[in-house]
């Protein structure tokens, strides 16, 4: 096969499958939310349970004027969504759904989507400067003091994982949660990392994720009380809807990274290794959409930090626990 | 400073587990145009007039805080009671409108009306797609009289 053929594949179907899962969170944002609510949510559009809603939004905003503000500079801020959206679908091109299903399977992997996925910040920059308004550069500014502080703890946290496994490949990281860790019995145990000594790790992960993705409890780069909408208030039509598709799709991508890191990937325990290229997709998703939920659930119940809470969090606790976490894992890889 | 970050971790917890059990509790919502929410006897939906019993006294229109019924009317000479008596005068309703976009359901003229001519009925589904068709004339608002609920019985 030529390589350009291999790519356009890969491309198109990475492409399909984030695109949909991402309206699929959507959905399950929407649902959830309200029930949580005790609403009923989106009824209608679809026929049934209103699953059409997400399309409906979408068609919807597609159709809207694509306004721009007269002092904004418009190369800039036409770039801004994409930059977000890129840097968001390039993450899954080293997540691996199966033992061969993965686009590609970079030695850097853990590398590659840590400084891929700090790219959308610049996107969230160009955003809020472009805009020519005072809230989307307060916005916009937030964001980026937020991604810095939260960056961090995610590497330092990531770090950790890195050390215990002794790979930077993705599916090198999963490959080493089913190594032996113990038998009982004459049956050899193998446990996904979130159950043999990363659970503080994932902890940080799954909080410094969430402010990653500036969603509540974090979301004060977007806080409609003091700042409309933040970064996007200047934003309509199809470029609003890039952002929106871009912040679930990177939520999606979030959880699949915590999933691999923490929950083991494709692998669950037990399943033998033949099955795990036709039942790895399978249990990838149901580990993914539980990670989602987690989210979901978080940010209907949760209220939200104010922004010296949440520095202060970010310096005074999680970046002092991930050193500590650090420590922890090398002395008992050193020691086991 | 310790107490910029007080983590009420109980609290937090306990709101999750709320939220997850309001999720999978049935919303106690009325799906509307489907199914129909009754309204309590005197819920104030729309003011019917009884005609007949209006004496063009314009009281009700006068307290209107918004101004939102229009009564014009004309007199007109009544046989004597007795031959030879004296005529007199009787006014004749002309036009009764109550414009439904600028009233506020106060009620006042409901109980200003010294004559009984105006009730409130528990109807509520007269929306309308254009705002001048919320202006209800007369005959409309006599026909909202069929609606009106029995009174509620005097308290012996």
């Amino acid at each position: 096969m030529s390589f350009l053929l291999e790519l356009g594949i890969k491309v198109i179907l990475m492409l399909a499958v984030v695109l949909t899962a991402a309206l699929v969170t959507i959905y399950a944002e929407l649902k959830a939310g309200s029930h949580m609510q005790t609403r009923i949510g989106p009824y209608y559009a679809g026929g049934k349970w209103g699953w059409a809603q997400p399309l409906a939004d979408g068609a919807k905003f597609i159709q809207k004027e694509d306004l721009a503000p007269a002092k904004a500079d418009r190369t800039v801020f036409g770039f801004a969504p994409y930059v977000v959206m890129m840097s968001t679908l390039a993450v899954f091109a080293v997540i691996p759904m199966g033992p061969d299903i993965v686009a590609t399977n970079l030695d850097l992997g853990v590398y590659f989507i840590l400084a891929i996925s700090s790219l959308s910040v610049l996107g969230v920059l160009m955003a809020g400067w472009s805009s020519a308004n005072k809230y989307s550069l307060i916005g916009g500014l937030r964001a980026a003091a937020q991604l810095i502080a939260y960056e961090l703890p995610l590497v330092l946290a990531v770090v950790a994982v890195v050390v215990q496994a002794g790979t930077m490949s993705m599916n090198g990281i999963v490959e080493a949660q089913q190594a032996t860790l113990f038998t009982i019995g004459g049956v050899e145990v193998a446990l996904p990392y979130i159950l043999s000594g990363q659970i503080i790790g994932f902890t940080i992960f799954m909080i410094a994720a969430v402010a990653e993705l500036s969603r509540i409890p974090f979301d004060m780069p977007i806080a409609e009380s003091e700042l409309t909408m933040g970064y996007l208030t200047e934003y309509s039509g199809i470029r609003f809807t890039m952002f929106f598709l871009g912040e679930y799709a990177s939520l999606v991508a979030l959880s699949a990274i915590a999933t691999t890191l923490y929950l083991g990937g494709y692998a669950v325990p037990f399943l033998p290794e033949s099955m795990e290229n036709f039942a790895g997709p399978g249990i990838f998703l149901i580990k993914v959409s539980f990670l989602v939920f987690l989210i979901i659930w978080i940010r209907w119940t949760w209220p939200r930090l104010r922004e010296d809470q949440l520095q202060s969090m970010a310096w005074r606790w999680l970046i002092p626990l991930a050193l500590f976490n650090i420590a922890l894992i090398s002395v008992f890889k050193v020691v086991l | 400073m310790s107490k910029n970050i007080d983590f009420p971790f109980p609290g937090l917890f306990k709101g999750m587990g709320l939220t997850l059990k309001a999720m999978f509790t049935k919303a106690p919502v009325t799906m509307y145009p489907d199914e129909k929410e009754i309204p309590v006897p005197r819920a104030r939906g729309v003011i019917s007039l009884d005609a007949e019993a209006c004496t063009v006294c314009m009281l009700c229109a006068r307290e209107c805080p918004d101004w939102c019924i229009y009564i014009e009317g004309h007199k007109e000479a009544q046989e004597p009671a007795k031959p030879g008596g004296r005529i007199k005068t009787k006014n004749e309703l002309d036009r009764f409108d109550i414009d439904y976009s600028l009233c506020m359901y106060c009620g006042i003229c409901v109980e200003v009306c010294p004559f009984d001519a105006l009730f409130w009925t528990p109807e509520y589904e007269y929306g309308e797609e254009s705002i001048s068709n919320l202006l209800h004339n007369q005959e409309r608002l006599v026909d909202w009289l069929q609606t009106v609920p029995e009174p509620p019985a005097l308290e012996s």
